[in-house]
């Protein structure tokens, strides 16, 4: 498939499933899950990681003009967009040159939940943290982050392993 | 020169990385504060747009109790005029004139089109905007009590501020006696506020009603609230109580904004200087 259509249709297809169904689950009241953050895990890896960060930015505001939120979702999912390379290069250990051909689907499953877990941990953590908006309820805010981490990643999780039998 | 190119080349994701970091943390503190005015909300035209499309589907998901809500509101309406009746039959029509024709507020009907209720900063937002009248800090109500107060108005949505917010400060007092005090939220639970700044002198028990105060030009006087949960053992410095609200946040349908009629006048008249 056409790379940009790709980046595209993923880009349009996490925000309007995070905006209009994954907001309104609300689990037992409060636990949410953050799927659109999958953006940051499905981007291919380049060279060039401008139009990377940026789309990342551009996606954490829709997010946040749609639950007015000010700027937290941009915050969170920038951050760990920032940070993926790094990851990427100590937990599938991969020089610089290899960076161009990684590939999410060829590695084996314990690492990727590595690093999906502790990418989506972050963000999480992040996220609460700046709609809590102060030290108050921080119980509050570590208890969201674990359950909303754990919802998010089975439907990650879940969702990667539907759509991999697809393509096969 | 060269050593700064040198840098720039070197640190260029880093820095990109830090200016968009920049750009949504002034984001974030802009949306914390209530007078400024914001790009990044759900009054624009296309967020706006689409939040009034998916709950003109979800709408009927909730018919049945928002049905109920609107019979209710008949009924108790129609005790009203019933007894505005009796009144006119046996006082005589120029003594009641005032207070029925001097209309201090009128009311804009409107719908929730979006909701949120799950952060300690919430925000709402109606489908009713400037051409319809309304603008800054006007009160949000229904039938069962009080919502919130408008923070940023567009063209044709609205953005309120619920009174399940941080920021949220709400003159309020009990329905049996003239003692006031503050509404705020704790942030903790989407059912319970809390009345702070209670003066000691105030008795209340468990399941006495709590109405708006009118010391505001926002609210008028007398808007349900809700009931006092519990009263606390010993008196603390703030003297808060836990107020249940008597409006299901989480199930909001139809509402209608207050336009104050004679708050510009009420506001030259404070704000005038001393002589």
């Amino acid at each position: 498939m056409n790379k940009t259509l790709y980046i595209a249709f993923l880009f349009f297809f996490l925000l309007f499933l995070q905006v209009l169904v994954l907001n309104n689950v609300l689990f037992l009241g409060y636990i949410n899950p953050y799927l659109y953050i999958a953006f940051v895990f499905l981007y291919p890896v380049r060279n060039n990681r401008f139009p990377f960060l940026f789309l990342s930015f551009l996606l954490g505001l829709c997010v946040d003009a749609f639950s007015n939120l000010g700027g937290v979702n941009a915050f969170s999912i920038l951050f760990i967009a920032y940070i993926r390379v790094f990851f990427i290069r100590t937990i599938f250990r991969k020089t610089s040159s290899e960076l161009s051909t990684f590939n999410l689907k060829l590695e084996t499953f314990d690492k990727v939940f590595n690093y999906v877990a502790l990418l989506t941990l972050i963000h999480h953590f992040l996220l609460f943290t700046l709609i809590n908006f102060g030290f108050s309820n921080f119980t509050n805010v570590l208890l969201n982050t674990i359950f909303s981490t754990v919802f998010t990643l089975i439907l990650y999780f879940l969702g990667s392993f539907i759509f991999s039998k697809k393509d096969s | 020169m060269q050593q700064l190119i040198y840098f720039f080349q070197k640190y260029k994701y880093f820095l990109f990385f830090l200016f968009l970091e920049i750009i949504a943390v002034a984001l974030i503190i802009n949306n914390h504060s209530f007078h400024r005015s914001k790009f990044i909300s759900s009054t624009n035209f296309i967020t706006g747009g689409i939040q009034e499309k998916t709950s003109n589907i979800s709408e009927y998901m909730n018919l049945k109790s928002q049905n109920k809500l609107l019979s209710e509101e008949n009924t108790r309406l129609k005790n009203l005029l019933q007894q505005y009746n009796t009144i006119i039959d046996s006082v005589t029509l120029t003594q009641k004139n005032d207070s029925i024709f001097k209309q201090k507020f009128s009311f804009v009907n409107g719908k929730i089109t979006s909701n949120n209720y799950t952060t300690p900063f919430n925000f709402l937002t109606v489908n009713r905007g400037s051409k319809n009248g309304l603008k800054k800090e006007m009160a949000v109500v229904n039938s069962k009590g009080i919502i919130g107060i408008t923070d940023n108005v567009s063209g044709s949505y609205a953005r309120v501020q619920s009174i399940l917010n941080k920021n949220s400060k709400i003159n309020a007092r009990f329905k049996n006696g003239f003692h006031f005090g503050t509404l705020i939220w704790d942030g903790k639970n989407t059912n319970i506020v809390q009345l702070t700044d209670i003066p000691r002198q105030a008795t209340y028990n468990v399941g006495d009603t709590i109405i708006t105060g009118g010391k505001s030009t926002i609210f008028p006087e007398g808007i349900l609230i809700g009931t006092v949960a519990n009263v606390p053992d010993k008196i603390t410095a703030s003297n808060t109580i836990d107020i249940k609200l008597f409006n299901d946040m989480t199930n909001l349908g139809y509402v209608d904004i207050i336009i104050s009629l004679d708050k510009e006048e009420i506001k030259t008249l404070q704000n005038k200087p001393n002589e």
